[in-house]
């Protein structure tokens, strides 16, 4: 095994181009993992530690540029307020000495359908900036995930940061597990209102082979909210509206059974997680969301 | 391979790495820190929790190349860790470890060397006198992430302490020693700062 230590990101991707096979290791929490189970024995690691750029983020006016490193314990800390769903989700992950190390690059390296960012980005919009010698490209967060813990990156490319959109209405994330640390998701729900188009995104983890968005659900949703003219008058969300909502969020899912839940058991958490994360979010929009909209 | 770090304050040279090795095996196989304890080398334990620049983490989880030019601090290193936080940083802390002033001034504490005897940290103190070591197989890596906790937080709630010590698995005392052990170490030091 060889140890490759760019000392930058050009250096990175000049290494990756020659080595495609090589595995980049940023935090190492699911790399390591592999290595000590001797379920993988690459021939050249990649340690992208030393590039410092890529812990780093910048806030936009429309968006944040994430650095891939960025370890969830700085986005709960620093990115609250632009990015609610991610923080919300970050915290929900393991541990705090895991959300020191791992970040949302090794997140989306991984593309595990748990992973608990993915219900967050797919809510709140996203793209991928990936690189490689060749040049860089943004890849849409909902064509980013191509099946079980498969990614839409090539070879030679490396993940530089993720363009996540700031919020701009409440957002929730919400988790089913065993216990409140260190556990991987049974199932897991994001939400996202988006005041200034009119929307809602969602996102659903670990209920189907990739991260998915319910879309049948967003579409309902959304023309319902519209024909009420729930955005404007700011009532509550009548009572059908959000079981149908919760109902198509639970057929989005495709899901299994195994050791951690029942494919039945998931299908319903889903509709649970999607009718609680609405009701919270919109709780949050009649009492903020609206004035502060009209203030700004 | 070759890697160059600092342990406790020391530099230290290792040679013969293997490239996927953690530094967890590098601290315990190869330099004779047996302190951070393997337990289960998938970062779910927390028995292995060393500072790096001054961050707690998995030493399972971390390559060893990873820690290259970087600062460790291992339960070994604790005590003088500690001391050096009251000497230099009073009432604050260090957090990155790498403040340029040597550690407990190059005091070894390198096992092996016979001197268990020195002074404990107060939180090392504290888990004794609470009485929150039983077979103390989780106790290098809690005192690790609990001394982390009162640096950065003096005053930690209930529930500060339960989600600092959330990543630390303990099979013998059901918690409920160490958590009074944090609090008294906190108040401790609450009592020696007025
Ligand atoms: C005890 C434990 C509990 C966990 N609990 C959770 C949990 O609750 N929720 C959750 O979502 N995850 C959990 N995980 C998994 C893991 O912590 C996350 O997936 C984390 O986001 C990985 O980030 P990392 O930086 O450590 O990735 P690494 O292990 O360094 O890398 C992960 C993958 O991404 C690739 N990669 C990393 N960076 C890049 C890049 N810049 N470009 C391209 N590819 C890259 C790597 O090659 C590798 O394939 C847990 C892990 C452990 C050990
Ligand atoms: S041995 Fe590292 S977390 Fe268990
Ligand atoms: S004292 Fe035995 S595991 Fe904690």
């Amino acid at each position: 095994m060889d140890f490759l230590r760019p000392a930058s990101w050009e250096e990175a991707l000049a290494a990756k181009a020659e080595h495609p096979t090589a595995v980049p290791i940023a935090g190492g929490t699911d790399v390591m993992v592999e290595i000590n189970f001797d379920h993988r024995r690459p021939e050249h690691l990649l340690d992208l530690n030393r590039i410092g750029e890529l812990s780093e983020w910048q806030t936009g006016p429309d968006t944040v540029r994430l650095g891939a490193s960025v370890p969830y314990s700085a986005i709960m800390e620093n990115l609250r307020t632009e990015l609610p769903g991610l923080a919300l989700a970050s915290h929900t992950v393991a541990s705090p000495q895991i959300r020191n190390r791992g970040g949302v690059g090794g997140n989306l390296g991984t593309a595990s359908p748990a992973g608990d960012a993915h219900p967050a980005l797919l809510a709140a919009g996203a793209e991928v900036e990936a690189e490689s010698v060749r040049g860089t490209r943004m890849i849409p967060i909902d064509a980013f995930y191509t099946g079980v813990k498969r990614n839409a990156l090539a070879p030679d490319e490396l993940i530089r940061a993720v363009h996540i959109k700031k919020a701009d209405g409440p957002q929730q994330f919400s988790k089913v597990g065993t216990r409140n640390a260190m556990v991987i998701a049974v199932c897991a729900f994001g939400l996202a209102l988006h005041p200034g188009t009119r929307t809602v995104r969602t996102g659903i983890g670990s209920a189907a082979p990739t991260p998915v968005r319910a879309e049948a659900a967003e579409e309902f949703l959304n023309a319902a909210l519209d024909e009420g003219g729930f955005w404007e008058n700011g009532k509550i969300i009548t009572p059908s509206v959000a079981k149908q909502f919760a109902q198509l969020a639970s057929g989005a899912c495709s899901p299994i059974d195994d050791v951690r839940g029942t494919a039945a058991y998931r299908r319903h958490a889903v509709g649970v997680m999607a009718r609680r994360t609405l009701g919270w979010t919109w709780e949050q929009y009649r009492d903020t969301g609206r004035t502060l909209e009209g203030a700004a | 391979m070759r890697v160059n770090f600092t342990v406790n304050g020391r530099k230290q040279e290792v040679d013969d790495v293997w490239e996927g090795e953690s530094l967890l095996y590098v601290l315990r196989e190869r330099m004779g820190f047996p302190g951070s304890k393997n337990a289960c080398e998938q970062g779910e334990c927390g028995s292995c929790t060393v500072r790096l620049d001054g961050v707690p983490v998995c030493s399972c989880l971390v390559a060893a190349g990873q820690a290259e030019g970087r600062q460790v601090v291992t339960v070994e290193g604790l005590a003088d860790y500690a001391r050096h936080r009251e000497d230099a940083h009073p009432g604050t802390g260090c957090a990155t470890g790498a403040c340029g002033t040597p550690l407990g001034t190059a005091r070894s504490r390198q096992a092996g060397d016979g001197q268990g005897t020195e002074e404990l940290s107060p939180i090392q103190q504290a888990f004794i006198d609470a009485g929150a070591v039983q077979c103390g197989f989780c106790t290098p890596g809690l005192l690790v992430a609990a001394d982390e906790l009162l640096e950065t937080q003096p005053s930690p709630s209930d529930q500060d302490i339960r989600e600092a010590l959330s990543g630390n698995l303990c099979r013998c005392t059901g918690y409920e020693k160490i958590l009074d052990a944090v609090r008294l170490a906190a108040a401790r030091q609450e009592e020696a700062v007025r």
